[in-house]
């Protein structure tokens, strides 16, 4: 049955790719037909930002294993650095298109770099504490854009700490205004670049994982002395891992803030890390289609909630503790195990 | 004199984080688990002292008491439904549970109470009749001329932790359910083994837990009067950090995770910035899990292959 001799892995992977783009297909020409609710239009780019936190996250979290609570952080990282590159290229590059690509890759390489300075004490730790260190950053990390200004004018770029004594020309505004954020963001994202992005981190993450790299992550993810034992080296793998999780973090980052006007750091707390986990854990672990579903169904929901009004996050609530008691039921578990063993059983016979 | 007084409300703060700590660590101790609802406990129990004094007019320590039994029932409630069926799951399973009580609690609130901040009654005022009859609240004392100012609720708060500390300890070390929970955090099919209801001793815990956060939302709240369904999840955080400070798992750890940081945080706040003081608590964090990984006082498990 298995014409094209493809392994389980590469089977899995293409179909994922198969899927991302009849979605994007479909949700495209819907939009273009006008049958689509303006809800759901302005939906597009969150939730592309969002599937690709959360496939980045499950890198860290499925693949390698580790705990991590400050995925927000790498993507306020992204969002600022990225936000700043577009606005100061705005007179420099006409075309929206080259100028959103440049804050991607920006944002990535900056959360990249966050990403590696944040990983040399916290891949030292192991679970919980891992996890709570990673915490942190995400706190430190706000805090310092909730206080940062940065400014552009016929001097250069002009950086300050605190308090806005940035000494700019005159009339020329920050671009960060500590506090404030960032106002006045041209809105250049667009659902076509942000699929474009999906298929990029899909492919670098499947390339990866079914890589000798990614086999020696997985490796260290089941049992880290076993691998220590063989020689994998441990500290360079996780590392790997964990840039390239903070990369595309960093560079959804940029696509997200790039959709709004305004952003502040205060957007990018603890508690859209968390939101991240719960895609990435509701999807499955390792499970890189099960977090592109989750993600993208858990943004509609609260907004496709509407109807509840005020209810609505209780009721998300709700529907979050009852998935989680109902999939980990261990008469359910083995129930579906069996219709599994016994679809499984159908095929070969 | 400016260095005293911010050290002595660094140590109040410090002693409601302690107080919260012991929730976090106890329960992280015999269920392994990251309770995250635990912040939302405590806002919880400030609504019921709020609405029970301001209301209904009962006198604080009625108020605290109800506060404290809605808690103890609420955390028992939790356990049973959403924790308890979970007890094989992965643990990440039970976390994002706990988030998700997390924010069916906040929602609740919200719900039932509003978004509208609700104002904090001080219950440690003390009426003074001046000589020319004019009534006024006094709300702490001062030494040295006026120098030094401590109020009520800093005194109070400092003394209720260390009488929580000093309970604990001794229930921990001689109760017979005090031993039964250290016996479950130790090896829990040792436990059930040696005839331990392990069931009840995870309930006991969480009994505990939530009831002692009853205390620490009604004093956070006498400290920091403004209460909205938010409140709890901020200090909830600290004071999880706190417990990983102190190293997760160990009472005394909790003490001093939690006095450490609050008065690492108001000194942060008096001398280096009122804006990044949060950047400075959670940075000394980071020093101190990269020096010992596991905590100031926890213990470090060897590894097995």
């Amino acid at each position: 049955m298995n014409k094209l001799n493809l392994s389980k892995a590469s089977r899995r992977s293409f179909m994922t790719y198969a899927v991302v783009i009849i979605a994007f297909i479909v949700l495209q020409s819907l939009a273009a037909a006008g049958a689509m609710s303006s809800m759901l239009k302005g939906l597009l780019v969150p939730i592309c930002a969002y599937v690709v936190m959360a496939i980045s996250l499950n890198l860290t979290v499925g693949i390698l294993g580790e705990l991590s609570l400050g995925h927000a952080g790498f993507m306020s990282v992204g969002a600022f650095m990225g936000v700043t590159t577009a606005v100061s290229l705005q007179n420099v590059v006409a075309s929206k298109e080259l100028r959103l690509i440049a804050a991607l890759l920006v944002g990535a390489l900056f959360a990249a770099v966050v990403g590696f300075l944040v990983g040399i004490p916290v891949l030292r730790l192991n679970g919980d504490y891992l996890a709570i260190v990673t915490l942190a950053f995400g706190e430190i990390i706000k805090s310092i854009f909730n206080n940062l200004y940065l400014g552009l004018d016929s001097h250069g770029l002009h950086v300050s700490l605190l308090n806005n004594t940035l000494n700019l020309d005159e009339g020329v505004k920050p671009i960060i205004g500590g506090p404030m954020g960032i106002g006045g963001i041209q809105k250049i994202a667009n659902f076509a670049t942000g699929f474009a992005l999906i298929m990029v981190c899909l492919i670098i993450i499947f390339n990866l994982v079914n890589s000798r790299a990614g086999r020696a992550i997985m490796a260290i993810r089941d049992n880290r002395i076993a691998a220590e034992s063989v020689g994998i080296p441990i500290t360079k793998y996780k590392m790997m891992a964990f840039v390239t999780s903070a990369a595309m973090a960093g560079a959804a980052g940029a696509l997200f803030a790039l959709n709004f006007s305004t952003i502040v750091a205060n957007k990018f707390d603890f508690n859209t890390s968390i939101l991240v986990l719960v895609f990435v854990v509701l999807g499955g672990l390792g499970n890189m289609m099960g977090s592109i579903v989750a993600a993208a169904a858990l943004t509609v929901l609260p907004e496709a909630l509407r109807q509840f009004a005020d209810f609505r996050m209780l009721v998300y609530a709700i529907v979050l503790i009852l998935v989680m008691l109902i999939r980990n039921n261990p008469t359910i578990r083995t129930f579906t195990a069996q219709l599994r063993r016994g679809r499984k059983g159908g095929a070969k016979s | 004199m400016s260095f005293l007084n911010s050290l002595i409300s660094g140590v109040s703060l410090g002693s409601i984080y302690a107080i919260i700590a012991l929730g976090y660590t106890m329960v992280y101790g015999i269920a392994k688990m990251l309770n995250f609802a635990h912040g939302d406990v405590i806002m919880v129990g400030a609504y019921i002292c709020f609405f029970a004094v301001s209301r209904f007019s009962l006198p604080p320590l009625v108020g605290v008491l109800l506060a404290v039994v809605v808690c103890t029932l609420l955390g028992m409630t939790i356990e049973k439904l959403a924790y308890a069926p979970l007890r094989a799951a992965p643990s990440l399973a039970v976390l994002i549970t706990a988030i998700g009580v997390s924010y069916f609690l906040q929602n609740a609130a919200l719900l039932l109470w509003t978004p509208n901040p609700k104002v904090f009654p001080n219950f440690f005022a003390r009426k003074v009749t001046a000589p020319d009859g004019t009534v006024t609240d006094q709300t702490g004392m001062a030494f040295f001329d006026g120098a030094l100012r401590v109020s009520y609720v800093t005194l109070v708060t400092i003394l209720v932790c260390l009488a929580i500390m000093a309970v604990l300890t001794v229930f921990i070390n001689s109760s017979k359910l005090g031993k039964a929970m250290r016996a479950v955090s130790e090896d829990k099919d040792a436990a059930r083994l040696m005839g331990i209801n392990v069931n009840t001793t995870i309930s006991a815990t969480f009994a505990i837990g939530s009831g002692l956060a009853a205390i620490a939302g009604v004093l956070l709240c006498s400290a920091y009067p403004t209460l909205v369904p938010t409140t709890g999840s901020m200090p909830g955080i600290k004071a999880f950090t706190a417990a990983v400070f102190g190293g997760i798992g160990s009472i005394p750890g909790a003490l001093l995770g939690g006095l450490l940081l609050g008065v690492i945080e108001i000194l942060a706040k008096a001398y280096i910035s009122t804006q990044l003081s949060d950047a400075v608590v959670f940075g000394v964090l980071i020093v101190v899990l990269l020096v010992k990984p596991t905590g100031l006082l926890g213990k470090v498990v060897r590894e097995k292959v």
